[in-house]
């Protein structure tokens, strides 16, 4: 620990919105602009024509330190790690990098479907910045690792999905750079493979090797990092002690979420618009205050859209403080309980019957849906918190335990 | 900080802390640029030698893989195309040949031809082809109309082994003229390259690359003497038409392997200067535009 791994200053990175460049459009002048001066006026580059993915971005990181970058889709978190692995140039700043970069922006890049197992892995080993000589070294590691052995030389657009993930990521986890930039590739793989993955990072992490890391998934960034930088609209507006920064961020979407949904702008927002989600609200049945709810008694989360229409479908995910979803409400697939009410007009309530949620704070997101296009969806739209109680004759657990949900049981003890 | 003086320029520096590390641990500054030196900084290019060998045995492998006739494409293509100039303008037309074989004088054409053609159409695809790996990974982006080049070698190897075995069944004994094949080969090369990667560059940005090259192929395949002579036009148009490397390429051939006629070194040396400008033209483009490869890919 100690020297600098990674220096930004004043790091901005700017993106052209729209199919062609002004003056840019015919081969001629592609080929002129190519050799002469850029046709771009730098007084437009706030305009609306231009966006800044990353911006004005000053960030030291040390050799040895595991960084996790949080917040929402768009926010330059992708675009960071982007300018970093020198995939693209900054448009303004500049960053001082120290040690060689491996970069893991997504698993089984570089994989050739015509290439067998064994060929692909000198060739991605390649890609990521080994050296022949080390991958022969760690050949054999590497197909272990990646349970593949008996396909080694089976070309690589035979293997089942799940095994061209394991092996992609075995090659990359087998890399040794003193800087390691992974983007979100623990969302590959079954289970397991997932778990084996996420050990492998750990141990990476614990090497004292940098490690900058992007995931949705916050438990994983929390168990993983020690620092969290978040990011949003390209700045970085919070940098500290990776709980904090994650207690932060979940502030800040609470209190979105508690403003008037029509006016969210957040970048996660998109559809069709036919109909937009208004209002969101889950509440107990006997009329304490909203968004409290104890664990075990019925509840009622109560969407209000701007429009009904005919062939609306609903999708509602609970997810736990840490980002996990814990579960999924969907009406798409219909059932005799359900019922029509015309008293509803235009709101969608999802009724449950008793509440198996552990004690906790948790949020909704919501995805609506109507002839089969996304209609509007929203990361965040409401947050509750369950309180302790009794599920099926039994309290919950006392906090301190694992998990989300409790389910109905009972234990036979000897006398 | 004076030390950087150029944008890409590593500052080296002991490292000692860590007994794993490699002994030289380099400072990158990543930061915007202009004008050229990307592509051509062998420092960069050294330090990727790893892949650049990895994606041209990549090249090399995947180009006949699952294929019925495998390698034996190398031979048919040049053959193919020596048959139907055989029949068509040989035989039909009465193409003067300067008194050689006619399959013997189109053969040595196409055979060089086939080299350049296939390295235009492939090479121009390249970048566009892997845009998975050029919008995640970061290597010099060159590599990737280069190994396509380089592929295009062992292609070319097989066809001139089939090549010098025609001309030695059919009678003729190369001179020592076959020498400068190597020389002829360098200039194709030069001009194949030059050419390729600015399409390649072009085809990130305009699509309409990709309808143009084979038309284009087509075109400069009968403006060069492949299936003609050259001395079917008076000078100084003979010697003026090499300003298309290919007229020199072609006519170097078939004086080299069939070991008949002048050595036409006017032509030759014409190719050859103007494979350079193609090649010096071609590396300034894709070194100007390189940079912005990942986002608009």
């Amino acid at each position: 620990m100690g020297d600098v791994a990674i220096e930004t200053d004043g790091l901005g990175k700017r993106y052209r919105l729209g199919l062609y460049r002004r003056g840019y459009g015919t081969l001629r002048e592609a080929i002129s602009g190519a050799f002469g001066r850029d046709g771009e006026d730098e007084s437009d580059y706030d305009g609306p024509d231009f966006l800044w993915a990353l911006r004005d971005l000053s960030l030291t990181i040390r050799s040895g330190e595991v960084v996790g970058l949080i917040g929402h889709n768009g926010a330059g978190k992708s675009t960071l790690l982007k300018v970093l692995s020198r995939i693209t140039e900054p448009s303004a700043g500049f960053a001082d990098v120290t040690g060689r970069v491996g970069s893991l922006l997504e698993v089984g890049t570089g994989f050739h479907p015509e290439l067998t197992g064994r060929e692909n892995v000198y060739l991605n080993g390649a890609i990521l910045g080994m050296r022949r000589a080390e991958i022969r070294a760690r050949f054999d590691e590497i197909v272990e690792f990646a349970e593949v052995e008996r396909f080694l030389d089976t070309p690589v657009k035979r293997y089942s999905s799940g095994m061209s993930v394991r092996l992609a990521f075995a090659v990359a986890a087998h890399l040794e750079p003193e800087i390691l930039l992974v983007d979100e590739v623990l969302a590959v793989g079954d289970a397991s493979f997932q778990r084996k993955s996420l050990g492998k990072l750990t141990e990476v992490a614990s090497e004292g090797r940098t490690v900058i890391f992007v995931s949705h998934n916050l438990a994983i960034i929390q168990a993983l990092c020690t620092r969290g930088v978040l990011l949003e609209r390209g700045e970085a507006v919070a940098d500290g002690p990776v709980k904090v920064t994650i207690d932060g961020y979940l502030g800040a979407l609470e209190r979105a979420a508690s403003d008037d949904l029509l006016e969210r702008t957040d970048r996660d927002r998109r559809g069709y618009y036919d109909t937009q989600i208004k209002r969101v609200e889950i509440r107990n049945h006997h009329g304490g205050p909203p968004d409290v709810i104890v664990a075990g008694e019925p509840a009622t989360i109560a969407v209000d859209l701007t429009e009904h229409l005919p062939t609306l479908e609903c999708r509602i995910t609970i997810v736990d403080g840490l980002g996990q979803p814990v579960t999924t409400f969907d009406s798409e697939v219909s059932a005799e309980v359900d019922v029509r009410d015309p008293s509803l007009d235009a709101r969608i309530e999802c009724v449950i019957r008793s509440l198996p949620l552990m004690p906790g704070r948790y949020r909704i997101d919501l995805l609506l849906k109507a002839g089969r296009q996304i209609q509007d969806g929203l990361q965040a739209a409401g947050f509750f918190e369950v309180q302790p109680g009794v599920v099926d004759g039994r309290p919950t657990p006392i906090t301190g335990s694992d998990g989300d949900v409790v389910l109905s049981h009972l234990w036979r003890l000897p006398p | 900080m004076p030390i950087y003086a150029q944008p890409m320029e590593a500052v080296t520096q002991q490292h000692a802390t860590e007994p794993h590390a490699p002994p030289r641990v380099e400072t990158i500054r990543l930061q915007p640029t202009t004008g050229f030196s990307r592509v051509l900084a062998p420092r960069e290019l050294w330090r990727y030698r790893d892949l650049a060998a990895q994606i041209a045995v990549r090249d090399i492998t995947v180009r006949y893989r699952q294929t019925l006739l495998g390698a034996i494409w190398a031979v048919l293509q040049p053959v193919g195309l020596m048959v139907v100039f055989s029949l068509f303008f040989g035989g039909l037309a009465g193409v003067s040949s300067n008194g050689l074989p006619y399959p013997l004088f189109s053969l040595a054409a196409v055979v060089p031809w086939t080299f350049f053609a296939n390295a235009q159409l492939l090479g121009s695809e390249s970048l566009v082809g892997n845009s998975a790996l050029v919008s995640k990974i970061y290597f010099p982006r060159i590599f990737m109309p280069a190994g396509i080049l380089v592929a295009g070698f062992v292609d070319l190897g097989i066809a001139i082994v089939i090549l010098l075995t025609v001309v030695l069944i059919w009678g003729f004994v190369p001179s020592v003229a076959i020498l400068s094949l190597p020389l002829l080969i360098v200039i194709a090369a030069a001009a194949a390259l030059g050419t390729s990667t600015a399409l390649s560059a072009l085809n990130v940005r305009y699509r309409d690359v990709r309808y143009v090259v084979p038309f284009a192929i087509q075109i400069w395949l009968f403006a060069s003497p492949v299936a003609y002579p050259s001395s079917l036009l008076e000078e100084p148009w003979r010697t003026l038409s090499a300003i298309n490397p290919m007229v020199g390429v072609v006519e170097g051939f078939r004086w080299a392997t069939l070991g008949t006629g002048a050595a036409p070194w006017d032509l030759i040396g014409v190719s050859a200067v103007s494979a350079c400008a193609l090649l010096i033209a071609g590396l300034a483009y894709f070194d100007r535009v390189e940079r912005g490869f990942a986002d608009y890919i």
